[in-house]
Parts: structure tokens; sequence; C-alpha cells
């Protein structure tokens, strides 16, 4: 029998480059949407801690260790990023597999910022968002999960629908900020 | 004209060529429009709004009420600009506005003829009657006659955008007061904004002739400048303008980032910017006023600054004899600073008996006035008025106005504080904390020499730092100018004739005088009936002269007068800036399901369904119509089978042990009694008892269910969830997700549904193993996947799930082996007419209005327990039989088309809303039966099937007779759902 | 307008959805008659002052606030979960 083939989210839309600052598709591997039980935040987090060497993270956290990221999604909820789950989390929280939900891209190079403080209404200068941080917010219409993954980089999930759309948008931005660079 | 020598802004080495109402000119590197139009001998620049009396420029900023034009051609079009803020460049053209046919000959100009007839109030006074003139005779001339720039009607080509800042400490405008205070609150380790609304920061010290620390001030601004843009805390933003002060320290800021070039390259024209700072410095310095007397409106009559500023900059002036007419010392700089360009300066004129000579040898008038200006299309000479009321006539051909300053207190006031007057230099200044975490310094607060304004900016730079949590530190301050601001107040001259107060809008002291006359003495009120300090001025220029007329006039002091409202935008704001990115498909994110790509290689033309793209038929060849489409669709499905994405559906995940207690609340019909690897139909309902949405969820396990909702309302259920978790019922212990991305799910309707996933599945399913609502996990091709197996299209039917990467290649498999079986894919027309077939509703028919009982599902609300909306659900009005039911239709003559929106009446009642009987909710044709077929709601329908009703269209005028059935209409025992 | 979200910090308005005044939080039992529900579900005062109103951060963390706001000054007094507000 033939094999299903698999598509990610941005095929065909990235990377795109402009002016220095990148914007590239990244395969994140599983993504596991974390809930703790009630109260259980703290097993939680030591069974986290057993299995990767990082918590649970407290609002508005990005934990990361090696090829493992645990980022604060929303209200008593993480998304456990690269390997599949730990056998020891069912315990302890409820797990929802969200590996095709979610398109995932990485900006990065000087001006990053630049460009998204023309999508998100968030505070990102890098004292108010510095490496470590991640928020919930809008990317134009979109709700996304960012967080900063290098000095000058950032990754950001969107739905995977609207693909076409976060790269548009960003892409956008990308433009208008190169050629503000360009004209000096 | 130009004055050889002078004007410090200017590179005279390079000539630019630029365009004004299709006519070439010239000018230099570091002019604005307006001076290099006034260097070229043009007086004329613009007509005024009502009278259309020629006008010049009046100002050298963005207060500007006369040098309006409309720059660029076409689409790009960009009306209202003020000549003043536009930087020459290589190649400008722009046109006069408000004038027909041209600036020179406008017949409009008639108006001013009639200026009697056209006082205040006019409009309300003429036009009253007779009633049928209004819209036919009235109105066209007005639009015709009045208003400024037009836009273009084309579809804007230029690029706009937004951006967000955050800061420490905003600092509004870089003059002496903005520098210090940028300066001093970054010293402190804040984070700076520095927003100045011109190409170099400075303020008036790019316009004056004094010293700063030694330098010139304009040089030592250019230095402290340079230093701040040189600091990491720091952000200088120059040429943009500060328009609103917003809740919580929200200030909206317009750059105009390439409108000083002749190729913006890719850059915007313009950027919106929202700053949020947690304290803001208000620098903005003051606006120069004027003084009435009879046509003070004449172009070569100017702002005293402005005037001198046209000299020190940009070496421009509209004639070479000059007078100047002041009631303050200001006043004399222009008259000094003139001179010393080597003009001649016929008069300095002080309304003042003691003022004494500060401007040098020139010709000195101490206690005179200007009673008149005379020449129409440029100043011609002024009439001397002495103290003892005799006339001389003096020939000049500009003549600078100061009737003193006004703090520009715009920002401060637009959270609706009111400034307070101050009589020391009779004008407003704003009160401390009328914009939480805002406050002025210099001249926008009255303070007016530059060394109070180079310590009051550096004081309140500090505060501002300190407030945030800084240690602020000592500043040491450049030695500055410190001569008094002394002033006795003027606002009009009297006499006879027109004086001018707002040449924006084309206001005199009569008009005033008249409003308080005729009893609007509220000065909003006045401000409404003369239209004094409307529109983009905003009475910038105005205002305070025109309060102290009215207050004079009212018999009152200014305070007691009061002020009107302060509006946001202090300038106005391309609406393509604010609204820019929501252009087109720009205004709401497009969402594509897995099977888009396959779907277009098809040709299905797409429709939209909230943000998703769906496909709505897949055309054939010889299909000549979207109906031959979806009737052979139907036809196959019926017939065979048909595969058809639902990925859009809203599916949430839920697990925890309380799940069925919680769904049991928001659904009407009990769910805890599911047992795992069932499915159930679900009623949700709002808590005013109508029916919010409808969907089936599934218990996978004992511990997890998945929902569906509609695509519709898949966010305001998640929402509607979340509200009864954390306010409703919080001690349910559950976890809810979305997991509508996650998968891709595909509808596999027809009696050969079986077959067909048995070949994909890697263990096949029968009827005993998957009953009619039976779910659970299967493996396709190897991949984990979810089978439920439920029916919309009302036949044996199924939906598959799997991993969203998977959807691509799962739609083109599925579609591969139902095609190769005969079967086909099929779209939003074809599902539709199969679930009004079988009589399923959809948000036509759950739209907000109508409850469960309308619905028929009555037996769906369990009396055994408490939900959402049931209270209200049972009150008596709402499971009334006179209620409007849902009902099948069906027209008594077959293949009679029928059309959704359409009322409903009895057969011989009159088609008028008191009889109205019901509406049509959806519509179609069903291939299988032959006819048209509808939902609708009739009142009292459920007992009236079989009855005949009258179905009137008024918009598409159709009147079909048509007969009242059951809502099912195809296989109405369900047999072919369970075969 | 921001709003300082217990959970995320001050976040732009934009972020949340307006649902109406927080005497949405105290509904009625079945049983309490209609008046009481028809207050819970209609009735509702317009300070001008002092008010308190239900939004949702939804494109942010989720929660529902309950939010103090002056309707005269504007002020954002204070922003609290309303799930904080039951006892577990």
């Amino acid at each position: 029998m033939a094999e299903l083939r698999a598509s990610s989210p941005c095929a065909g839309l990235l990377p795109l480059v402009r002016g220095g600052v990148t914007l590239d598709e990244v395969s994140p591997g599983v993504i596991t949407a974390l809930a703790p039980f009630r109260g259980g935040e703290a097993a939680l987090s030591s069974a986290l801690q057993a299995a990767y060497g990082l918590g649970f993270p407290a609002a508005g956290q990005a934990l990361e260790a090696g090829e493992t990221a645990c980022i604060w999604s929303g209200r008593a909820q993480a998304f456990l990023i690269g390997p599949a789950p730990d056998a020891g989390l069912a315990a302890r929280a409820v797990l929802t597999d969200q590996s095709d939900a979610w398109a995932v891209v990485e900006l990065s190079g000087p001006g990053a910022e630049d460009v998204l403080a023309r999508l998100v209404p968030l505070d990102l200068r890098p004292a108010a968002f510095p490496p470590g941080w991640a928020a919930r917010s809008l990317l134009q219409h979109m709700t996304v999960t960012l967080w900063r993954s290098g000095s000058g980089a950032f990754r950001i999930m969107a739905f995977r629908s609207m693909a076409r759309t976060l790269a548009h948008e960003i892409g956008t931005a990308m433009a208008l900020v190169a050629a503000r660079r360009d004209a000096g | 004209m130009r004055i050889e020598g002078a004007g410090r802004d200017l590179d005279r080495s390079q000539r630019l060529k630029f365009r004004f109402d299709g006519k070439a000119f010239a000018g230099f590197p570091g002019d604005t429009l307006a001076s290099a139009l006034m260097g070229a001998g043009v007086d004329v620049v613009g007509r005024s709004f009502k009278y259309h009396r020629p006008r010049g420029v009046m100002t050298a900023g963005s207060e500007e009420p006369n040098a309006l034009v409309t720059l660029r051609e076409g689409a790009q079009a960009d009306p209202n600009v003020r000549a003043t803020m536009v930087e020459l460049h290589e190649g400008l053209s722009a046109r006069s506005q408000n004038r027909w046919p041209t600036l020179e000959m406008d017949y409009l100009s008639v108006n001013d003829l009639f200026a009697p007839f056209l006082g205040a109030g006019f409009y309300y006074k003429t036009f009253m009657w007779p009633r049928a003139f209004w819209e036919k005779v009235y109105e066209p001339f007005i639009r015709r006659a009045a208003g400024l720039g037009a836009l273009s009607g084309q579809s804007c080509t230029d690029r706009y955008e937004q951006a967000y800042a955050f800061c420490d400490v905003l600092v509004i405008g870089g003059g002496p007061a903005g520098l210090m205070a940028a300066r001093a609150a970054a010293e402190a380790g804040a984070d700076v904004i520095l927003v100045d609304e011109n190409a170099r920061p400075g303020g008036r010290l790019r316009a004056e002739v004094e010293e700063v620390g030694g330098v010139q001030g304009h040089l030592w601004a250019d230095g402290m400048a340079a230093d701040l843009a040189g600091m990491e805390n720091v952000r200088v933003m120059t040429r943009t303008t500060v328009t609103g002060a917003y809740d919580q320290g929200t200030y909206g800021a317009l750059e105009r980032v390439a409108q000083h070039v002749a190729d913006p390259g890719g850059r915007p024209l313009e950027c919106f910017w929202r700053i949020v700072a947690r304290r803001a410095v208000l620098c903005a310095g003051a606006l120069e006023r004027h003084v009435a007397f009879r046509d003070n409106d004449r172009p070569g009559v100017m702002m005293a600054g402005a005037l001198r500023a046209c000299v020190t900059r940009w070496g421009v002036v509209p004639g070479k004899a000059v007078a100047v007419f002041g009631n303050n010392d200001n006043a004399h700089r222009t008259a000094r600073d003139l001179a010393a360009a080597g003009l001649h300066v016929a008069a300095l004129i002080d309304s003042r008996h003691d003022a004494e000579n500060l401007a040098g040898d020139v010709p000195f008038y101490p206690g005179f006035q200007v009673a008149r200006a005379t020449g129409r299309k440029g100043l011609e000479g002024i009439t001397l008025r002495a103290p003892d009321g005799a006339e001389t006539n003096l020939h000049v051909q500009a003549l600078g106005v100061s009737g003193g300053w006004n703090p520009s207190v715009h920002l401060a006031c637009h959270m609706n504080g009111r400034p307070e007057w101050s009589e020391d230099i009779a004008a407003f200044v704003p009160r401390s904390g009328m914009v939480p975490g805002l406050e002025a310094a210099g001249a926008a607060r009255g303070v007016f020499d530059t060394a109070g304004c180079l310590k009051d900016g550096a004081d309140a730079g500090r505060a501002a730092a300190e407030a945030c949590g800084f240690a602020g530190r000592d500043m040491a301050l450049p030695e500055a100018e410190d001569a008094p601001y002394r002033l006795r107040r003027l606002w009009a001259v009297a006499g006879k004739g027109r004086a001018w107060l707002d040449f924006q809008n084309d206001v005199t002291v009569k008009d005033v005088r008249l409003a308080a006359q005729e009893n609007y003495r509220s000065v909003e009120h006045m401000k409404r009936y003369t239209t004094q300090g409307m529109a983009p001025d905003q009475g910038k220029n105005s205002n305070v002269a025109a309060l102290a007329i009215l207050a004079d006039a009212t018999g009152r002091d200014i305070p007691g007068t009061g002020t009107t409202t302060f509006r946001p935008p202090y300038t106005p704001v391309a609406i393509a800036a604010m609204g820019s990115g929501g252009q087109g498909a720009g205004f709401a994110p497009q969402r594509f399901t897995t099977s888009h790509a396959a779907s277009e290689e098809r040709g299905a033309p797409m429709i939209e369904a909230g943000l998703w793209y769906r496909p709505s038929y897949f055309p054939r060849p010889g299909e000549m119509t979207w109906r031959d489409s979806c009737d052979r669709e139907v036809r196959t499905v019926r017939d065979c089978v048909g595969v058809c994405d639902v990925s859009t559906l809203g599916k949430i995940d839920l697990q925890g042990p309380d799940v069925g207690a919680f769904l049991d609340f928001v659904y009407t019909n009990t769910f805890s009694t599911l047992t795992p690897g069932r499915v159930r139909y679900g009623l949700m309902l709002r808590e005013d008892g109508h029916v919010m949405d409808d969907g089936t969820t599934a218990r996978l396990s004992d511990n997890q269910w998945v929902m569906t909702t509609t695509t519709a309302a898949a966010g305001q259920v998640m929402r509607h969830l979340d509200w009864v978790h954390q306010a409703l019922v919080p001690h349910l212990d559950l976890r809810f997700v979305s997991v509508t991305e996650q998968w891709a799910q595909f509808a596999v309707a027809g009696p050969r549904s079986r077959e067909l996933l048995n070949g994909l599945l890697d263990d096949p399913i029968d009827d005993a193993s998957f009953p009619f609502m039976q779910c659970g996990p299967v493996s396709v091709m190897g991949v984990p996947g979810r089978l439920f197996r439920i029916s919309f299209s009302g036949e044996h039917a199924y939906e598959i799930a799997l991993p969203a990467r998977y959807g691509d290649a799962l739609f083109r498999e599925l579609v591969a082996r139902a095609e190769g079986m005969g079967g086909c894919a099929y779209g939003m027309e074809a599902l539709n007419v199969m679930r009004i077939e079988k009589g399923h509703i959809t948000h036509a028919e759950i739209h907000g209005r109508t409850t469960a009982f309308d619905c028929g599902f009555a037996r769906m609300v369990s009396p055994k327990k408490d939900c959402v909306g049931k209270v209200m659900a049972a009150r008596p009005g709402m499971v009334a039989d006179s209620r409007e039911q849902l009902v099948g239709l069906r027209p008594v003559k077959a293949g009679t088309e029928l059309t959704a929106g359409a009322h409903l009446f009895e057969p011989d009642a009159e088609a008028v809303r008191k009889n109205a009987q019901g509406y049509v909710t959806s519509v179609g044709y069903s291939p299988m039966l032959e006819t048209y077929l509808a939902l609708g709601f009739l009142r009292n329908g459920r007992a009236r099937h079989g009855q005949k009703v009258m179905l009137i269209d008024h918009l598409r005028k159709r009147d079909v007779l048509c007969e009242v059935t059951d809502v099912v209409a195809y296989d109405p025992d369900g047999g072919r759902l369970r075969g | 307008m921001r709003i300082p979200c217990p959970i995320c910090g001050p976040r732009d308005r934009r972020e949340f959805y307006y649902q109406g005044h927080a005497v949405m939080l105290e509904r009625p039992a079945a049983e309490a008659g209609e008046a009481a529900w028809d207050g819970y579900l209609h009735l509702r005062e317009n300070p001008a002052g002092q008010t308190q109103d239900l939004w949702y951060h939804e494109a942010g963390c989720g929660a529902w606030l309950k939010v103090t706001r002056d309707t005269v000054t504007h002020d954002v007094l204070r922003a609290e979960l309303v799930e904080a507000g039951h006892a577990d």
C-alpha cells in the first residue's frame, strides 16, 4: 500500500529573506499541550524536571533545555515541544497532541524586533521581553504564541490554517522595515 | 521673494524643480513648499472655505490654516496637506484647493460679495424652507461651495504602516524644553522616546537669532539631538507628530516617513504609531495668535514669528517693504531680524502706549494699531491708526502680526480636562494631571524665555524619570536668553468691515458677536453656530481670540466663558495610515483547509465560511452551471459515495473526571450517560434561552471527549465554555483545549462509504463494530486516526480524522478511490442540499432568535437537570404554540424556484407585515425529489403540515404557493442512515 | 486602553473581548423566580463613576476577568480573575 505523504504548514511559503531578517519554518517535533490537573502544577513540574530537566513554566515563561522546550501558552497551559511526552506526565496533566495544529516559524536577524513592532501590540524591548519570555498575543488579527529564542530571534506559533496569512503579514512588515533600512 | 544671503536651512548649491497648479517653479534643498512658493513670488496659495477669498501663507508650522494643498496626482493624491510642513523635493507636484476653476479666477469668490447674507447661522436660517429644496438645491450647492480638498475616489496605491512602541518617558516636542527633558530623563537611565514634528529638532531655536550655551541656538539643538540619538536608551523620532493622548498612557503619533522624497523606494509614506509610555512630558511649545482687524486675512499678512522664520530659515518674504504689528515684546524680534536681513522695515507698530523699541533702528509707533489691510491678491498697504484716531496709509507688502502666544495645550486636554486661564500671559495653560502621567514643560505651559524653557524641560524630564523609579541627576543648564515676555492683551481692533478670527472656516469678529446676540452664549453653541475652530484647524490660531470676543460680547471674563473641547487628532491623520494593513485580504486572516490545493486543482470555486475558504462544488467537463455540478454531486453521494472536507468544524478536546457533568450543564440534553465509543448530538443554549450552537460530542474514552461545533460558532463556543467553567462551575475538574487545527477531517458519505474506507483502513470495519453513532481509533495506511459514524447527509456515512499533516494526501487518496468506484468529491452546495433534504439545521435556522422549541427540539431539553438557558427557555412566551416553528416547504407546482429570506402568508391574505406568518431560512433544489425544498419558520407550523401557505419575496418579486411539510423530506424513516 | 491582566500583565485592549457588567457572575438559582432572572439578564446600571465589567482575554491567556474601572476618568483600577472569586 502507498504511504500517506506528510506536508508542513508553511510548505511553499518560506523562507523569506528581506534586508538581513529571515523568516523560516521550524520543524518543532512533537507539540503536546500540557494542562496540569487541579493543584497539580508542582507534581507536573517535578515530572518534567525528571524527564527533561525543565519545569512547568510560570505565566510568560519559555523554558528550554537542549532539544526540549516548554512554553507557557495560556491559563494553566503550556506546550511541551520536541520529544513525545514522557509516560510519567499523563498521570499529572491532561495531554493533548497539537503537533499538527501549529505553523511554527522563526523570525531572526537585526531588525526582527522592528518587524514585530509593526504586527504585535507587545512590549518586546530586550529588557521587557528577554530570552526566556513567552507571550500569547495578536499578530495583526491572528492569535499567536511567541517567545524570544535568541537575542535577535523570535519563534511564533499561529494556527496551521493561517500559515499563508502569517507569512504574508510578516513578509510585508519585513519589506517595509528593510526599505527603511536601505534608505538609511 | 528671496533675500540674498539669508536662509540658514537652505543649500543654495542645488536647485529643485517642482510644479504648483501645473506651473514649473524651482526652490532649494531645505525649502518647504510654502517657502519655495513665497520665494518664487506666489502670494496666493489657496482660497478660503466659505467666501473663497484669496489666501497666502500665514504660519511656518503645522497650525497653518490657509496654505492647504493637494500633493501628487491620481490615486496618489493627498488632500489638505499643509504646505508649511511639506519638505521640497525634486519633481514635487502640488495643487491648490477650494477654487473653481483656478486659483487666480475663482467664480465662487462671488460668495464674498454676498458676505452680508452669509454670516453666522446663515445655513440654518436660509436653508430652512421650502423643505423640498433641501436635497435638490441647497445641499448640492453647499457641497460644491464648501469643503476643503477632495479625495481621488481611487483605491490607495501608496504604502502606509502602523507600529507599536514602548518607553518609560515620552517627550513630545524637541524644542529647547523637549531636548532638555529627553536628556534629563535619559541620563537618569529611562528609556526615552523624543518625538518632533519637524525634520530636525530645535523648535523655535531653528528660527530665532539667539545663542544657547555660547553657540547659535539651532546649532546647539543639532548637537543635543545628535547626542541623544547616540544614546542606547533614546529613540529620536523626527517628522512625527503626536496626534492624540489616550487612556493608560497610550499616545497616537503620525510619522511622515517618506513624504519628503520623490521616490519612497518601498518605504511607507506614513506610519501611525501607538506609543505606550509610563510618563510623558509635553513640550509642544506655543502658537502665535493673530489680532483681528479689517481684512487681516490678506495674503502677505502673517504671524510675526512665522515672518521672521521665513527670513531666517529660508530667506523668503512676501515683499521688500514690511511692517510689524504686535502687543508684546516678542513681536519686536521680527522687526529686528528683518532689518538685520536688509529688508525695509517701514514700521514697528506696538499697541502698547508705553512700549519700548527693542528692535533698533526702525520707525516705531507705540500706541498705534493697524486698522485695515488692503490689496486683494497680495498685501499692498495697511492703515495705521494713531492713539488720537487719525489714520494714515503705509505701503507694505508684508505684515507680521503678533497678538501674543498660546501654549499648545491640546494634548493635555484630550481626556476632557479643561486648561486654566493665566492672567499673566493672557492664555490657557495645562493643569497638572489632566492626562494621567503627562506634565507640560516650557512654552507649552507658558514659560516663554529660552533659559526658562531649558530649566523647565530638564526639571520635567528628571521628574518623569524619577516617577518611573530612576534616580535623577543634576544637569548643567546652558546659558540662554531670559528676556521677559511682556504683553498687554489686544484681541480685535475696533472698526467697520470684517476682521478675521478663524481663517480656515471663515469666521469673523462679527460672526461671534452675532452668535452672542442671538443667544448662542455658550462657547460650545457659538462654535457650532459659527463653525469657529472646527475641522482640521481645531482653532489652533483663533480659539482664544474668539473666546475673548465672546466673553466681551456676553459681559463675562474669559475663564467664566470656558473653552471648547479639544479632540484628537492634533493634526489630521490619513485613514490610510490608521487602517494600514487592513486593505483587501488584510482585513482578516484567511484560513485554508489541508485539501485547499487539491480542491483548487479540481477547479472548485471557493466560498467563504467565516474566515475559512471551502469548495463550493467540483465542476466537471460538460457541466454548464453550478447546479449541474451540485445535482450530480448529490446524486452521486446518495447513489454511491462522496468525500467532503469538514475540518472547519470546531473541535474541542475535553478531559478530566467532571467532563460529563460539565457537558450536562452546557448542553440541553444529557451527556454524562454517554458510553465510551459513542457519539451524541447536542444542543447548546445561550443563557437567554435561545439556541447558541449544535453539534456532536464523542466520548473517546472514559476520560476523553471531543466536542464538535459549527464552523461559524467555533470561537464563540470556546469563549462560552471558558466562561461557564471559570465563572459558573469552577468546582468541576476538567481541562479543554481546541484541537480544530490538529485534525484534518473528511466526511465519507453514501451507500458505498464503508467499502471505500475499508480500502484504506488497516483493520476493516463492519456494521457490528461500527454502528451508527459509534466512534473509535483507527489506523489509516499506517497512520493513527479517529473514525466517527455520523451523518449530516442522511446517508450511511463516516467522518475520518487524521493529523493535519496527512490531510492533503488523505483527501487525494479518498477522492481518487471514490472516483474509481463512481463516487466524487462534493462541496458546500451539495452538502447544503442534502442537509435541507434531511431537515438538518444550520446557523441559517439557529440565527440567534430561535429556541429549541422552535426548532422542534423541545424534548432535547432534559427535565432532570439544570443547564445554561434552561430557565429562560421555559418562559411561557418561549414555548407558545403561536411561535414560529420549523417546517419544511415545497412548491405546489413542482419545479418552481423558492428563495430564502421570503416571507410566508395565508394564501389569500394581503402581503403586509401584520399578516406575516413566518419566513424562509434555507432553500435548495433536491435532485432526488425533483423539486425545490425549503426550511422556514411558520407560526404554529408543526400543526399545519399539509396546509398551503403563500411564499412572497418582495425583493425578488416572487410569490409561490407552497405546501407545509415535515422538516425531513428525504428518507423520513432514516433507513439509509443506519443501513 | 490597557487592561492589567493578572496573568499576562498590562495588555492592549484589542486582545480582549468585552462581555458586559459583572452582575453576570451572580447567576440566580433555577427557582429564583422571574424577577431575579430578568434582573440578571436584562437590567443594568449605567453609572457615571466606578463600574465592574467582564472581559475575556481571548487573544491572550484565555482568562475571564472582572475589571473595575471608572467611566468618567477612564481609570482602570484593577482586574481580577473571575475564577479566583470562587473558593476551590
